[in-house]
């Protein structure tokens, strides 16, 4: 969409400012509706039986004796979903297992019943018999050849020509440019390593929720939190065979989501069920079950090498990916290819991924999905490399830095984009003078996302008394539709409070797609913003007609309609509420509208400075300073822009410090809840410091960029490197859980007892 | 119509026998994409799937009418997915 | 299973319910008694989204039978506010943007107000340690601290 105006040095009323959230109230009341939350008359309880086995062939169910229970009112197994063989087939076999169970926790049949209690029996009743099959876990031992391989109809994409031999690599992807044997013979210093991640989960604090009410001719209403209640619309209605315009999606509060809610589970399940029953259905996962049977983040084994000159300018960079993604296809690990180098203006560039399947629940994607991991491996190299040749991280960084009309590592040319000056941030700030005491360290990272667009619809209504009403149909996962009502508020020339936005349920509204991406400001409010225009120039022509002037002779300023000039005539300006209170009289409701696709997101960087202090008789990490600048394009609500910031670097901490998905020799998940997976708790963090850099995305109006996820890439190697800066060791495999630091240390000698 | 230069990211580049780039008449993405899908058989299945065009550095996911000029800068990459 | 027959106390009001011998406090609160403004995040303690008071105690409602109720008085996030008045970390929650998704929202505040009804004037250390016991995947902690420091300061002045 062609832009009016340029995003350059304007100036702001609404924009900008940071007002009270619309939803906050309902939210610090325990008024607010989350997903767990609702009832309906009649309601059944529904649960799921998982597979106790990492790797089965399901040889029989038998149901009889759940269905003869009392208070049993129906049971669904895949028998009670038509295979598929387009691209829904393998959310269809994640939701409920087929022939196979792929993981421990993979779905394999479930009830629904009078009370949970009797949902609970009904389960033990339930009588699957299993051939169990050897399993594989890591990624590297599931792409070594002899490993127990989960598709017999897997074979290796892009790689030509086509392997005849089922693998469980489901793709091979390349990107880059120029020729890195030849930069690397350039290269006065080159460093290469090999690193590891594991897989965390993005750990909401909501486990997945849903109320399917579905009458048997397919009518019917699903309440669930999501971040996407239009695609779960879509999905189920696919799934079920039922048309969609007979399914309304409404979406609940979320309780956080972070990509992982970015899919089906237990919804289609919950339809299935309430259909057969005829009776409404609630399921409420659990804990356990969020961990082993959503969809946490890939695994990933990685090698990277970097070449540079004498003077510090990198003459080569290249880099082996393997994701796994759990048990089917589709780990982010092209992003993460694309993301690697991304950071840095590089002649010669080459990266390799691998997306791998492996005995372990399908990834989900986890904020800038892929990123963090690929950024680890790179930005650990970076930062021995800048002590290897005596650079400081930032000034090194910066001789390398990406900017505006450098070809990207992944190919295109960046348009302006703030990297260099988030780096320049850090370095002015305080944190980056501030002495470091002993065992304590300093690291630097920077990272970089994509951001997207996407496909989007939004009504906005003009009230009778002025007010407006701004239906959009993206989840708010952090506080968007204060942002939405900024936007609004700005283009109409009124106040903040006089516009409220809700998310609209499937039915009142157009599609949309998902919250993700870091997507909603940019693309919801780029749709706010043209529906905001659309809205006026109804408005105008209302006051055209009122005056008896042509529509062209009427301009809106400061929400009010205005005679264009003094050949327009003289009419007194007509405020919104003014216009609104007549509008029954000069040709009913207004409204205005905006459905495209919003292109043109605008990448993000970011760049942190972590300081730590490691304690050498435990190994334990603290941190002591936090330091983030990123670039924002521009902040609707700086506060909400500063909480993501925080949020994302927070995650990445944990994913630095401790989280893990830890797997016992029998393929079953070891540590699946809060106390054993440990997400960081308000004392294990300092205040989180941020800087807000604005340099203005031209394709939005306001210089809009997203920043939801560029915030989780830097803190994996940011961590990482202060560490090894406090104990003088690189650690190549986060978490840097005390164990392993201090293994580390006493390897080196060097613990406290040495 | 005008005549384009279409860049292929590595992993596309495997379909097309390690061709980077190709020239192509078209006046925006669908056009393109068909266009390209024709002059590289092997390529259309891929494209079907479904791609992301980057034009002069911006990514576009899935508008067929985004117009496309000689000058552009245009890169195709794997359908992307966000968190 | 035969119910359990609970007199309690709730917010102030007395109130009955029957729940199941084995049910949670916080499955009564939530669908015996449709207060669903504590949460259930976990289910085994580790996350504090359904902190409660039980007799001025800050327990996991996920930890204690709904039988367990019965006599004593229990306060949740409805209880909070007087009225149309906000609580002063209701309102400091709001104005320090301490919340994006809200769901650990209810049992951060009854967490809160019951470190404030301990020390009225806790360093940040102390806050750190008292909410340790609260997950939030949002924020990252710094304006939830932010807000009870503000609203700890604003109740010292009365």
């Amino acid at each position: 969409m062609p832009l009016d105006n340029p995003p350059a040095k304007r100036s702001f009323k609404t924009v900008g400012t940071r007002p009270l959230r619309p939803d906050g109230l309902d939210k610090v009341t325990g008024r607010a509706r989350f997903g767990a939350d609702a009832t309906a008359p009649g309601l059944l309880v529904g649960r799921i039986l998982r597979s106790p086995h990492a790797h089965a062939k399901i040889k029989s169910i038998d149901i009889s004796k759940a269905l003869a229970l009392q208070g049993v009112k129906a049971v669904v197994t895949s028998a009670d979903f038509a295979d598929r063989t387009d691209g829904l087939r393998d959310v269809l076999v994640n939701v409920m297992a087929r022939d196979k169970a792929l993981y421990e926790g993979h779905a394999v049949a479930a009830v629904a019943a009078s009370t949970a209690e009797v949902a609970r029996k009904a389960l033990k009743l339930i009588k699957v018999d299993y051939e169990v099959l050897p399993h594989v876990t890591d990624v590297d031992e599931a792409m070594k050849p002899g490993a127990p391989v989960l598709h017999d109809d897997m074979f290796t994409k892009g790689v030509e020509p086509a392997p005849t031999k089922a693998s469980n690599i489901a793709l091979r992807c390349e990107f880059g440019h120029g020729d890195v044997e030849a930069g690397f013979k350039q290269a006065a210093v080159i460093l290469e390593d090999s690193f590891k991640t594991e897989a965390t989960h993005q750990g909401y604090i909501e486990p997945h929720a849903c109320l399917a009410n579905i009458a048997a001719d397919g009518q019917g209403e699903l309440w669930c939190c999501t971040q996407g209640h239009f695609m779960v619309r879509d999905t189920c209605a696919q799934l079920l065979g039922i048309e969609v315009s007979k399914l309304r999606v409404t979406a609940s509060e979320i309780g956080g989501g972070f990509g992982g809610k970015t899919t089906v589970f237990i919804e289609p399940v919950a339809c299935a069920l309430s259909k057969k029953a005829g009776r409404p259905v609630k399921i409420v996962m659990t804990r356990d079950e969020v961990f082993k049977a959503s969809g946490p983040t890939s695994s990933a084994s990685m090698d990277v090498k970097i070449g540079v000159s004498k003077d510090g300018r990198i003459t080569a960079a290249s880099a082996t990916l393997r994701y796994q993604g759990g048990a089917f296809a589709g780990s982010p690990v092209e992003m993460g290819a694309m993301c690697a180098f991304a950071c840095y203006d590089l002649e010669n560039v080459k990266v390799v991924g691998y997306d791998v399947v492996c005995n372990r629940p399908k990834q989900a994607a986890y904020r800038a999905p892929g990123a963090p991991m690929a950024a680890f491996a790179v930005e650990s190299i970076m930062d021995s490399l800048a002590k290897k040749i005596g650079l400081d991280p930032i000034d090194f960084r910066l001789k390398n830095a990406a900017k505006e009309g450098t070809k990207s590592s992944y190919g295109p040319t960046f348009g302006p984009i703030g990297l260099v000056e988030t780096l320049q941030a850090c370095k002015a700030h305080k944190n980056y003078a501030a002495k470091l005491g002993k065992n304590q360290g300093r690291g630097v990272s920077s990272g970089f996302w994509f951001n997207f667009g996407g496909q989007t619809c939004v009504s906005l209504n003009v009230n009778i008394d002025g007010t407006v009403g701004l239906s959009v149909g993206t989840p708010d996962i952090g506080g968007s539709r204060a942002s939405m009502s900024l936007m609004a508020a700005e283009e109409l020339g009124i106040a903040y409070e006089q516009v409220k936005t809700i998310i609209a349920d499937t039915a009142s509204l157009g599609y949309n797609d998902v919250t993700d991406g870091s997507r909603v400001t940019f693309a919801s409010g780029l749709a706010t913003i043209h529906a905001a225009r659309d809205a006026i120039k109804k408005l105008c022509a209302r006051a055209a007609k009122t005056w008896g002037i042509p529509e062209d002779a009427v301009v809106w300023e400061a929400g009010h309609a205005k005679p264009a000039g003094k050949n327009a005539g003289e009419f007194e300006p007509l405020s919104l509420a003014e216009i609104a209170a007549t509008v029954g009289n000069t040709g009913g409701p207004v409204a205005g509208h905006c459905e495209f696709n919003a292109e043109n997101a605008g990448p993000a960087f970011a760049s942190h400075v972590v300081d730590v202090e490691v304690d050498p008789a435990t190994g334990r990490t603290t941190v002591l300073r936090y330091l983030i600048a990123q670039d924002a394009g521009k902040a609707i609500h700086p506060t909400y822009v500063e909480g993501q910031f925080q949020g994302g670097a927070a995650q990445g901490v944990g994913w630095a410090l401790n989280e893990e998905y830890i797997y016992g020799a029998d393929g079953k998940l070891q540590n699946a809840g809060f106390l054993d997976y440990r997400v960081p708790v308000c004392s294990d963090l300092p205040m989180i410091d941020t800087v807000i850099v604005e340099v203005p995305n031209p394709g939005h109006p306001y210089g809009v960029r997203g920043v939801g996820e560029a915030s989780i890439v830097p803190p994996l190697a940011a961590v990482a490197n202060a560490v090894s800066d406090a104990v003088g060791i690189r650690l190549p495999q986060v978490p840097l859980s005390p164990p392993r630091v201090l293994a580390a240390l006493t390897k080196d000698g060097r613990n406290a007892k040495s | 119509m005008a005549q384009l230069t279409v860049q292929l990211g590595g992993t596309l580049q495997s379909y097309a026998g390690g061709q980077k780039t190709f020239q192509v008449e078209a006046s925006n993405i669908r056009e393109m994409l068909t266009r390209l899908g024709q002059q590289v058989p092997a390529l259309k299945a891929v494209l079907d799937r479904g791609v992301a065009v980057a034009v002069d550095g911006q990514i576009i996911r899935e508008a067929w009418f985004h117009p496309l000029t000689a000058g552009n800068e245009i890169f195709l990459l794997p359908k992307l997915a966000g968190g | 299973m035969s119910g359990v027959h609970v007199s309690t106390t709730v917010n102030g009001d007395a109130l009955e319910f029957v729940c199941d011998a084995d049910e949670t406090l916080l499955d009564a609160l939530r669908n015996r008694l449709g207060l669903t403004g504590a949460k259930e995040g976990c289910g085994t303690g580790d996350c504090g989204a359904c902190s409660v008071m039980l007799d001025g105690r800050l327990v996991c409602s996920c930890l204690v039978l709904g039988a367990e109720a019965e006599g004593r008085k229990v306060e949740t996030i409805e209880g909070m506010a007087d009225g149309e008045a906000l609580h002063p970390l209701q309102q400091k929650f709001l104005e320090h943007a301490a919340l994006q998704c809200g769901i650990c929202t209810p049992g951060f505040l009854v967490a809160a107000k019951s470190l404030l009804e301990r020390n009225a004037d806790p360093s940040e250390h102390e806050v750190r340690f008292w909410l340790a016991g609260n997950l939030c995947r949002c924020t990252g902690y710094d304006k939830i601290v932010r807000a009870v420091l503000d609203a700890a300061a604003e109740m010292r002045k009365g």
